[in-house]
């Protein structure tokens, strides 16, 4: 076995499983405190993307039009909240659906008006852009860049959440909404908060993956689906478990398209692992989702004092 | 919430009726042309429908006496979709040709819709070997390629080269089986890896671990194919991966006039010299490919792809069917032996059709170059194939 190959496959499924966390992290607060399911999470994803694509090419600095970007989608989450989501929080989960799917087309609408159907490359400075050695090991710098960045997001997230006042309402509410806005909290408040804060975190893994992949319509789409096995399997509300499930599905989702055809290749014909290969990596995560559900509904680790 | 609900309705309703918006004329010949206009890849749609909107300006919007009247439809880039629309021009709109589809998967899935009904149905990209071979359909015509063919110049351009080993990357589905199939039938070193990305509801975008594989397989070369947004993604991840300039990169359907501007916008000079193969160039020195990149550029301000190309033949194809028979669109005995000849100008010049109606056609090697702008386009490097036939015409029994 090549244990070079395995490290940096490892180190790819460490960076998808990060991606995944900074997008999930965001689901899953909204979904676990607000009760809200917001199938438009994956847009903010886009819009992220597509902000830092312009700003990087009108300020010149691809790290500064991150930033700013994240705060835009931050401006656009908090928008997004008052004006249409915060009349749905009393609504059941079909109406929820029903509107964040509209918003989905709605986004991608936009997004087609404004920046064009072809999407869009957005260039990095040569230090982000060239590979990282290790021995014989090559790896490319961004992508290093992107697992640092978003271990630091995590770290800052954990702070946040368990260090501080804001946290400590943010759990509480993830337990008992009801009793939280009974002991005085304004709620309305801390929902518009997470919402937005939420949306600044999927717009952070957009743009973080765009560099890579290039911005796209409706490139949100796809990955939500990710992220929402990442908070099933995580438990819905709980950071911690969103962190460890997207490490999880990251792993098995980059081992099983590098290993796979391999391992099927011992008991099948050629042709027939080849083919095989392809779908069955794609469904590995679906059936570990399955699995969790029959064994442990609630999720790898539930919000403490959740039913 | 029942607002909501209602105003959902009543919007998803008014949606519906808008395609029964077209008024039929009596003496017009409708065509039908089914594309993706949604999605990322809806780039590609946009420049077939742009040169077809330009070859029928080009013939004044007549056809003979008959006016031409187009009907396009979005497939979605989902073959239940493209099915959908398909059906709907050929029941609907009673359209006399239904051209178009860029994707094998569609076209396989949408095929028996237009072929039962007995309409002529042309394809404008997807060359998928079913439909070469078993499926040939008296009624069916390709203005482009039999998928293998491309790859399979590819892999005659390898042993001329003296590439020894390959790997083999591409997106699991009809087209992307066909074009490993076609460079693995001419490439006579060793294959040493092969994956197939996903390319269903959600398509894989993110290509580190096939790359790390390709790498630790110590392959002298890497075949892709990545048509529209995804191919732009890969040849990025390629170079930051360090790979570029390590092992050649070789590519068909992924460096085009669709992928050129944005490479250069970004300023991703490593795709410079780049070499691939196709059927056409824009830089092809025949006088309707002259015309109609000159008029391409004219027009819209970019190159156009070859999926431009040879949506701008079809019309010229079915142009030379109506005129055969003098308008006479019930004459299909009469339509279709004009069409075998193909006997129209093409931008690819003089080419025949097999008996699968698949062109027998040349192919060449182009090469990624700076026009006199300055702006990114292919250049034709050599001629790899003269009039090649695809390899499943025997299996047509037609």
């Amino acid at each position: 076995m090549d244990w070079n190959l395995f490290v940096i496959q490892f180190i790819n499924g460490l960076q998808l499983g990060i991606l995944l966390f900074l997008l999930a992290s965001g689901l899953t607060l909204i979904f676990g405190i607000m009760d809200f399911i917001n199938l438009a999470h994956g847009s903010f994803y886009m819009v992220g993307a597509y902000f830092c694509a312009t700003l990087t090419f009108l300020t010149g600095s691809f790290v500064l039009a991150a930033l700013i970007a994240v705060g835009g989608v931050f401006i656009v989450g908090v928008i997004v909240e008052t004006t249409i989501v915060k009349r749905l929080y009393r609504s059941d989960h079909l109406d929820q659906v029903l509107v964040t799917f509209g918003l989905i087309l709605v986004f991608d609408t936009l997004v087609q008006m404004i920046w064009g159907p072809e999407g869009m490359v957005i260039p990095l400075p040569a230090v982000l852009d060239g590979q990282f050695e290790v021995g014989s090991m090559v790896f490319p710098s961004y992508r290093l860049l992107i697992i640092v960045s978003g271990l630091l997001v995590a770290a800052g997230l954990y702070v946040l959440v368990m260090k501080t006042r804001l946290g400590m309402l943010i759990r509480a509410g993830a337990s008992n909404r009801d009793m939280v806005s009974a002991l005085g909290v304004n709620i309305n408040r801390l929902f518009m908060l997470v919402f937005a804060l939420g949306a600044a975190l999927a717009g952070l893994s957009g743009l973080l993956i765009a560099p890579i992949t290039e911005t796209n319509i409706g490139m949100g789409n796809g990955i939500i689906i990710l992220a929402f096995v990442v908070i099933i399997i995580g438990g819905i509300g709980s950071i911690k478990g969103a962190f460890y499930a997207a490490l999880i599905v990251g792993l098995i989702d980059t081992m099983g398209r590098s290993y796979l055809d391999s391992l099927l290749k011992l008991f099948m014909s050629v042709q027939n692992a080849e083919t095989a290969a392809p779908a069955i990596s794609a469904m590995l995560i679906y059936i570990l989702m399955a699995l969790i559900l029959a064994v442990r509904p609630q999720g790898l680790f539930p919000p403490a004092g959740a039913a | 919430m029942n607002t909501i609900k209602k105003g959902l309705t009543a919007a998803v309703s008014l949606l519906g009726f808008l395609g029964f918006a077209a008024a039929a004329g009596a003496d017009s010949v409708k065509i039908g042309f089914v594309t993706t206009l949604t999605t990322p890849a809806g780039v590609i749609g946009q420049d077939m429908v742009d040169a077809v909107n330009l070859a029928i300006e080009d013939i004044g919007g007549k056809m003979g006496t008959l006016d031409v009247e187009l009907i396009v439809e979005d497939d979605g880039f989902k073959p239940d979709v493209g099915k959908q629309s398909t059906d709907k021009l050929v029941k609907q709109d009673d359209v006399d040709f239904v051209a178009g589809y860029i994707w094998s998967h569609v076209l396989l899935a949408s095929r028996k819709s237009v072929l039962d009904a007995g309409k002529f149905l042309i394809s404008s990209n997807a060359g998928p070997s079913q439909l070469a071979g078993k499926l040939c359909h008296k009624n069916f015509f390709s203005t482009s390629w039999q998928n293998d063919q491309t790859p399979m110049a590819m892999g005659e351009v390898l042993n001329q080269q003296g590439v020894k080993s390959l790997y083999i990357i591409a997106p699991n589905y009809a087209a992307g089986k066909n074009m490993v199939a076609g460079v693995e039938r001419t490439f006579k070193g060793e294959i040493l890896g092969k994956d197939m990305t996903g390319w269903g509801k959600v398509k894989q975008v993110e290509f580190a671990a096939e790359l790390a594989k390709a790498k630790a397989s110590g392959a002298e070369g890497v075949f892709i194919f990545y048509p529209g947004p995804p191919g732009a993604a890969f040849i990025k991840q390629y170079q930051q991966a360090g790979l570029q300039g390590q092992i050649p990169l070789y590519s068909v359907f992924t460096v085009d006039s669709i992928s050129l501007p944005k490479f250069q916008q970004g300023n991703l000079t490593g795709v410079k010299g780049s070499r691939m193969t196709m059927f056409w160039s824009p830089d092809l020195d025949t006088p309707q490919n002259k015309k109609f990149v000159s008029g391409f550029k004219q027009k819209y301000g970019r190159y156009p792809t070859s999926y431009a190309a040879q949506s701008y033949d079809t019309i010229f194809l079915i142009k030379s069917a109506v005129e055969a028979v003098n308008g006479n669109l019930d004459d299909m005995d009469g339509m279709r032996a004009a069409m075998e000849k193909a006997d129209f100008p093409s931008v690819r010049g003089k080419f025949s059709y097999g008996n699968n109606h698949m062109p027998i056609q040349n192919f060449y090697l182009r090469e990624v170059a700076e026009d006199d702008d300055g702006v990114w386009t292919t250049k034709i490097v050599s001629t790899v194939y003269e009039n090649h036939q695809d390899s499943y015409a025997k299996d047509c029994k037609m």
